[in-house]
């Protein structure tokens, strides 16, 4: 089963997420905030992630650099996932190694797409 | 020694410099180029041979009048750093390469004011840099055979010395036409020579001081035996302190307006900001560079007593005299280091000046206007080459032919003494507007007159040996005309007399030609923006009155002749996008004038910038009036603008904000609605909770418009209040029952005991938001079950005082100030979002202050948190 990591602070959207990647049998593990996100991902390396990027304390840009200063960690596939979309932003999300960027709000399809397209590369 | 050897150790001192001017030219961008520490050490030129040599002979033979000459720049570098700052910025926003250039712009790019100011500097200089030759050249002499006299021109050393150094200043000081640009290799080179020659001269005085006698203490007892001691060591009554004063005086100008400070401190400063760094470490440096100079003086008056040993060389015969050679050496090289480091300074400066100040106005410019771009910088370059080559070979053979056995001293003060003739024209025109050309070229002229008159005349005489009675019985025999004690005056010794007389007559002319007559609009331009410009700093074009018919086809040719083809499509490019203005449009305007001018100026000087531009476009003269005119209101334009942008950023800002806090819920209901749509096995209860959430953030979503247009309405200032009078009692209670159910829900006690009543006139709904929105605030953050909220109420004559306190963890200090900003939400709330907007303390705040109240927020102790609001009984 692959192991899918949520990370964003407004519980309805991790709700929504949730019940959805559940459905596609993934394995899903919730943080509410990029620290937390970093708590996971020390212990238990996921296959993916989804990414908010203005959350409280330690922000998804930072939840991103931290990922790519390791080798191991820089491989977990991520996709961002945030209100912010202007074109500035979503260029600064890609240059630190995103390899996604979807713009709040999202079609639950196209999203899900989107992550079995990654996954499958 | 062997000449050999000294030979040997100058090409390998010489091959470091050329080294490091080439690596830091390489490196340009390095920390290593790039600091205050190169700039102030790169003004430390000021210390030239003369400082090294000179300075011990003065204070061996006068006492401590050496110190004016340091204690001047000393005294004045807080009031240099403020006017440094001036300058800087007005250099840099013209792209001034001069001093000449400088003088020539205030007055409006007065050609033969530039010029004038070029043949004053040349003039001044070249002695003094001949006289740095002439150092090395006895010092040389003194450490291979121990005896000054000079050899033929093929067998003298320094000859080849100084072509060396025209070679390194011409390669290094012409790597690009804009003569403004910096030239890093040099500075750095420079700052490194100002390091060796004071790390050299201390070694030589700890050496003087505490190897050859026992410390100063010791010298002072063995020094104060000789005769002349107590007379050389004081200032000699009032007509000394006269003295003193003028001498200080005269070095004060010289730190700001010596062409190579000049060149230094303004043209190769790369950022303000290091002037800060001055303000110390230059002093500290002229303090450490004099500690042991009276030291050394006082030794070698007490060791060479009754021998005729020149004064200036007693730093390099002390540690010959006691056979130290490899010490004498590094003596030689610190000396040789001071001057090479004002040689190369002083003929870059003196290069840049005459090229664009005097040779390319004066000649160049029919030839400049017709050639090609390539053509013409190669010439450029070539121009500023010979300049250098010729004013090191012209300072060579001036020191050759003139038998200088005056100290090195007498020499650099008349050059100081020259240069002050600029002194009223330069700080007068930064200091008043109504300063104009014709009154600065009379008092420069007259002025320098007055110095040959009464220094230049009689110390050649003096100097030459010359027979003649012009010293003692003045010109004619005329009494009241003798050179050294014009129109009677006597209190003065030669320098300070020459300075007194010849500033006099020069700040004299200079005022009242200028009060006599008005110079032309374009003076008063550039007046107002020396003068204020703090005021016009920032305006650049502009601040530029220009009125004509020009096209920018022709001026575009022009500047294609100098900067070539793609240099001025890129350059115009940018003032485009800068200026927001269209390309296609045919005509120029003052403010494309007035930016390709200051392009040119760089390479060419500004008077023929201003001379070719002139050539292209039809210029239409203008009043004073209109020029004071225009330059108020491009001010006021400015100002206004200034205040729109910030609005305009502000305002952007908040739209972020509003479309990121609307777009969250959003997200949410479009999820949660796609799953219910697309999926039909979904269990029930799951279904209730997602159409719950969808409810209760659709709420969400309408209370954030509700705010939004809440607080717009409340900024516009519009008549929104509905002011009547109120019992603040029954406001507070209404607001109490609102949150009642929350509280009792969450356990919590409202206690209202502590409030009393008053009647005041105030918008009963609006200060009852604002009081549900502390109290659920209050609710919100205090613990379940053991918390109470306390509201309490505070009156007097004029006020009543509402506070909110509640139990909870507090206020972190980093929010304190922030809380009541627009979407502030703490970080450091629990996880889970509360509900609220992030808007609601913002409101609060401008419900408050719209009724002239105040608004703020505190820490209780031992915990929890107090918000307190002031409504004023009067509203006005």
């Amino acid at each position: 089963m692959k192991k899918i990591l949520i990370v964003d602070d407004e519980p309805n959207i991790v709700m929504s997420l949730e019940y959805i990647f559940k459905k596609e049998n993934f394995e899903v593990f919730i943080a509410r905030d990029g620290a937390e996100a970093i708590d996971i991902v020390d212990n238990d390396i996921p296959d993916i992630i989804i990414l908010d990027i203005m959350m409280p304390n330690v922000d998804g840009f930072q939840v991103l650099k931290y990922l790519k200063r390791s080798e191991v960690l820089s491989k977990i596939k991520v996709i961002f996932l945030s209100a912010k979309n202007k074109t500035s932003d979503i260029e600064l999300g890609l240059k630190l190694g995103a390899d996604k960027y979807v713009s709040k709000p999202f079609s639950t399809k196209k999203l899900v797409k989107e992550v079995h397209l990654l996954l499958n590369k | 020694m062997s000449s050999f050897l000294v030979i040997f150790v100058i090409i390998i001192y010489l091959a470091v410099i050329f080294y490091v001017a080439f690596w830091a030219e390489k490196n340009s961008k390095s920390k290593w180029v790039n600091n205050p520490y190169v700039y102030t050490l790169s003004l430390a030129v000021y210390c030239t041979a003369w400082t090294y040599y000179g300075s011990v002979g003065l204070a061996a033979t006068s006492g401590l009048k050496f110190l004016t000459i340091y204690l001047g720049p000393v005294i004045i570098i807080p009031a240099w750093i403020i006017l440094m700052r001036k300058i800087i910025k007005i250099s840099k926003a013209n792209k001034i390469s001069s001093l000449a250039d400088f003088i020539s712009l205030r007055y409006g790019n007065n050609r033969f004011l530039g010029a004038l100011v070029t043949i004053v500097c040349v003039l001044a200089i070249v002695p003094y840099i001949a006289l740095q030759l002439k150092a090395i050249s006895e010092t040389f002499n003194v450490i291979t055979k121990h005896n000054i006299i000079a050899n033929t021109v093929i067998n003298d050393t320094t000859f080849y010395i100084a072509i060396l150094l025209a070679v390194f200043a011409a390669f290094f000081g012409t790597q690009h036409t804009d003569a403004s640009e910096r030239h890093k290799g040099i500075i750095t080179a420079v700052a490194l020579e100002s390091v060796v020659k004071l790390v050299f001269f201390l070694v030589i005085g700890v050496y003087v001081t505490f190897y050859l006698f026992n410390g100063p203490s010791d010298i002072f007892e063995q020094a104060s035996i000789l005769p002349n001691f107590n007379k050389q060591q004081t200032i000699n009554g009032l007509e000394g302190g006269f003295n003193w004063f003028f001498l200080i005086m005269l070095s004060m100008i010289a730190i700001v307006l010596l062409p190579r400070q000049f060149q230094v401190a303004v043209v190769e400063n790369d950022r303000e900001k290091y002037l800060k760094k001055v303000t110390w470490l230059f002093p500290l440096y002229l303090l450490l560079f004099n500690v042991f100079v009276i030291f050394i003086a006082w030794g070698g008056n007490i060791i060479f007593e009754n021998q005729q040993v020149d004064a200036d060389l007693f730093t390099l015969m002390l540690p010959l005299s006691q056979g130290h050679e490899i010490l004498a050496l590094i003596v030689f090289l610190g000396g040789f280091s001071a001057a090479i480091s004002m040689v190369v300074i002083s003929t870059l400066a003196l290069s840049t000046m005459l090229s664009n100040n005097l040779i390319i106005p004066y000649g160049f410019l029919t030839k400049y206007s017709k050639g090609e771009s390539s053509e013409n910088t190669e010439s450029i370059k070539n121009i500023r080459r010979i300049a250098i080559f010729s004013l090191i070979i012209v300072a060579y053979f001036f020191y050759r032919s003139f038998t200088l056995n005056r100290s090195l001293v007498s020499i650099g003060l008349i050059s100081f003494v020259i240069i002050a003739q600029l002194a009223p024209a330069f700080f007068g025109g930064l200091i008043w507007r109504r300063a104009s050309s014709r009154g600065a070229i009379l008092g420069v002229l007259i002025g320098f007159l007055i110095t040959v008159y009464t220094l230049i005349i009689p110390f050649t005489i003096d100097s030459q040996l010359l027979s003649t009675s012009f010293v003692n019985e003045g010109i004619f025999g005329i009494e009241f005309l003798k050179p050294y004690e014009l129109f009677g005056l006597q209190l003065f010794e030669p320098v300070p007399h020459a300075f007194f007389w010849s500033l006099f007559f020069n700040i004299f002319v200079y005022v009242i030609t200028s009060v006599s007559f008005v110079g032309n609009y374009r003076e008063r331009n550039f007046a107002e923006m020396f003068v204020d410009s703090t005021k016009y700093g920032e305006l650049n074009e502009e601040a530029y009155v220009w009125k004509g018919e020009a096209y920018v086809r022709d001026i575009k040719e022009v500047l294609t002749r100098f900067l070539g083809e793609k240099r001025t499509e890129r350059a115009l490019n940018l003032f485009y996008i800068k200026n927001g203005i269209n390309k296609q449009t045919p005509y120029a305007d003052a403010r494309l004038v007035s930016f390709s001018e200051k392009l040119l100026t760089g390479s060419i000087g500004s008077a023929s910038s201003r001379i070719l531009i002139a050539s292209v476009v039809k210029e239409e003269e203008i009043s004073l009036r209109e020029v004071l005119n225009i330059l108020d209101e491009t001010q006021k334009a400015k100002a206004s603008n200034k205040e729109l942008k910030e609005r305009d950023k502000q305002k952007d800002e908040f739209l972020d904000t509003v479309a990121h806090e609307l777009k969250t819920p959003i997200t949410s209901i479009r999820a949660l609605s796609e799953i219910l749509l697309d999926d039909d096995e979904i269990a029930i209860d799951t279904k209730k909770q997602f159409l719950t959430s969808i409810l209760s953030e659709s709420q969400r979503v309408s209370r954030l418009i509700n705010n939004i247009l809440d607080i717009e309405k409340l900024a516009s200032g519009k008549n929104v209040l509905d002011l009547k009078k109120n019992s603040i009692k029954n406001t507070i209670n209404k607001s109490v029952a609102v949150v009642k159910q929350i509280a009792i829900n969450k356990g919590i006690h409202l206690n209202t005991q502590a409030v009393s009543d008053v009647e005041i006139i105030y918008d009963e709904d609006r200060i009852q938001q604002v009081l549900i929105n502390l109290l659920s605030n209050a609710i919100k953050f205090s613990n379940e079950e053991i918390g109470e909220v306390a509201l309490k109420t505070y009156i007097n004559n004029h006020k009543v005082e509402v506070s909110v306190e509640d139990s909870g963890k507090g206020i972190e200090l980093n929010d304190l100030l922030s809380i009541f900003d627009k979407f502030y939400q703490s970080k450091n709330q629990t996880i889970l979002k509360p509900v609220g907007s992030g808007l609601g303390l913002a409101i609060s705040k401008q419900i408050i202050e719209s009724h002239n109240g105040k608004i703020w927020a505190e820490n209780r102790k031992p915990h929890g948190a107090k918000v307190t609001f002031i409504l004023p009984f009067k509203l006005q």
